[in-house]
């Protein structure tokens, strides 16, 4: 695997990090972050539903789209693309993986109005990028957001313990952890792209 | 007060979708870097989700209950497409600067998450004023923390040098900037009003679902509605 490869999943999961830099899927970012597991579970299923959703909408775009000129419906078509998919990942997992439809199950649904989806396979497509790169670039972002929900859901398990001021309690503090993760992740923009 | 009025107070500062419900944070914390950027995105939020509003309730009767959500996407959809393609070819400078926030305006967790709390119950006139009201609520805290951010970051507001030339904490200009300072306005409001918002801001963050979070917040009384909250 060439180098450059490895660069689009870095950069993706650690430089660019979808939640700290670019504000998508900042909603469960928030919302599921108040318990570790229910982060880990939700961070595996956003890996499988993004790698898949950025092969899907890579394929559709440059075999469908793009030779028909219809480069101006991705919006409209992308975000069904993702909804159906979301139902049939959810189908297919329910039949086959018993197990693993349990550990994520309940959280599939939630995915589809995540913003994070929609944002990469919109990015990918301005960005140029081939089908492998999609996929490569898709798998990255959703492990940067992973790491960074999971990270998230650790410090508020600390700050849970503390005493904080009145008017800081709830969303406020949480954000301001968030800004402080940022502050370190801006940290890896000195890796070489 | 006059029931349509009542719709705008409620969206600019009862029920004000950033600051108080915690909706469409991701485009207000990307976009929030000038004020005027915040106006931008403000105003082209409100023309979709008023123009949403509209025609979500005039089809309310015709469209089917069980794909009412697949329906409304493509309503939303479309009507962000337009909106993109107008600001690209009118205002290029604004379609530069709010990028890929445009076409994600589709998943703006107020659009649908009005669509289903007001518009689909509601008569057109009424949810045109919904529109209008969550809108400007957006507007204005978007254009707020802009502001903000640009104020201190560079030392200007709306691009007129406020602060001495030179000024700058280039860190509210930049990502960790926007979680700061929205963290500190909702402090700001929590401190003024800290009996009314505390529970509705513990509420609010009550599931990871954008488009189902305002319905379930409204439908507080609703057994289903709880268990779908309990369970994010």
């Amino acid at each position: 695997m060439n180098t450059n490869l490895i660069m689009i999943i870095v950069a993706g999961a650690l430089i660019n990090n979808v939640v700290l830099n670019q504000f998508l899927g900042i909603c469960s970012f928030l919302g599921v972050s108040k318990q570790m597991k229910a982060s880990i579970s939700l961070g595996g299923a956003v890996i499988f539903v993004i790698t898949i959703a950025s092969a899907v909408a890579s394929l559709l775009y440059d075999y469908v789209l793009e030779p028909l000129g219809m480069g101006f419906m991705k919006t409209i078509i992308f975000i069904l693309v993702i909804a159906a998919l979301v139902q049939i990942v959810e189908m297919f997992l329910k039949k086959k993986s018993p197990a693993v439809y349990k550990a994520l199950g309940i959280y599939l649904p939630l995915i589809t109005t995540n913003c994070a989806v929609l944002g990469v396979a919109l990015n990918n497509v301005q960005d140029g990028y081939n089908f492998i790169e999609c996929v490569l670039s898709g798998f990255g972002t959703a492990l940067g957001y992973t790491i960074a929900i999971v990270l998230l859901a650790g410090i508020r398990s600390r700050i849970n313990e503390k005493d904080i001021p009145a008017p800081l309690r709830g969303a406020p503090i949480v954000m301001i952890a968030a800004a402080l993760m940022s502050i370190a992740f801006m940290g890896f923009g000195g890796l070489p792209h | 007060m006059n029931k349509y009025v009542e719709r705008l107070y409620n969206g600019l500062l009862k029920e004000n979708p950033v600051l108080v419900l915690m909706l469409g944070m991701c485009p207000a914390l990307a976009v929030s870097t000038q004020a005027a950027n915040g106006i931008g995105m403000g105003l082209s939020t409100l023309a979709v989700l008023v123009l949403s509003n509209l025609v979500i309730s005039i089809l309310r009767k015709v469209i089917p209950d069980q794909v009412r959500l697949p329906a409304y996407i493509v309503i939303v959809a479309s009507l962000v497409t337009v909106t993109e393609l107008l600001i690209e070819a009118y205002l290029p400078s604004l379609y530069d600067a709010l990028g890929i926030y445009i076409p994600l305006i589709v998943v703006n967790c107020i659009i649908l998450g009005r669509a289903e709390a007001y518009a689909n119950k509601h008569t057109p006139l009424l949810s045109v004023m919904d529109g209008i009201g969550m809108g400007l609520g957006f507007t204005a805290a978007l254009t707020l923390a802009g502001a903000i951010r640009e104020l201190l970051g560079s030392g200007k507001v709306f691009g007129a040098q406020i602060l001495p030339e030179g000024f700058g904490m280039t860190i509210f200009i930049q990502p960790p900037g926007a979680f700061l300072v929205f963290a500190l306005i909702i402090a700001v409001m929590n401190a003024i009003g800290i009996k009314t918002r505390q529970r509705k801001l513990v509420e609010s963050d009550c599931d990871g679902n954008c488009a189902l979070c305002a319905s379930v917040c409204e439908n507080k009384g609703n057994p289903e509605a709880k268990k779908g909250g309990a369970q994010a």
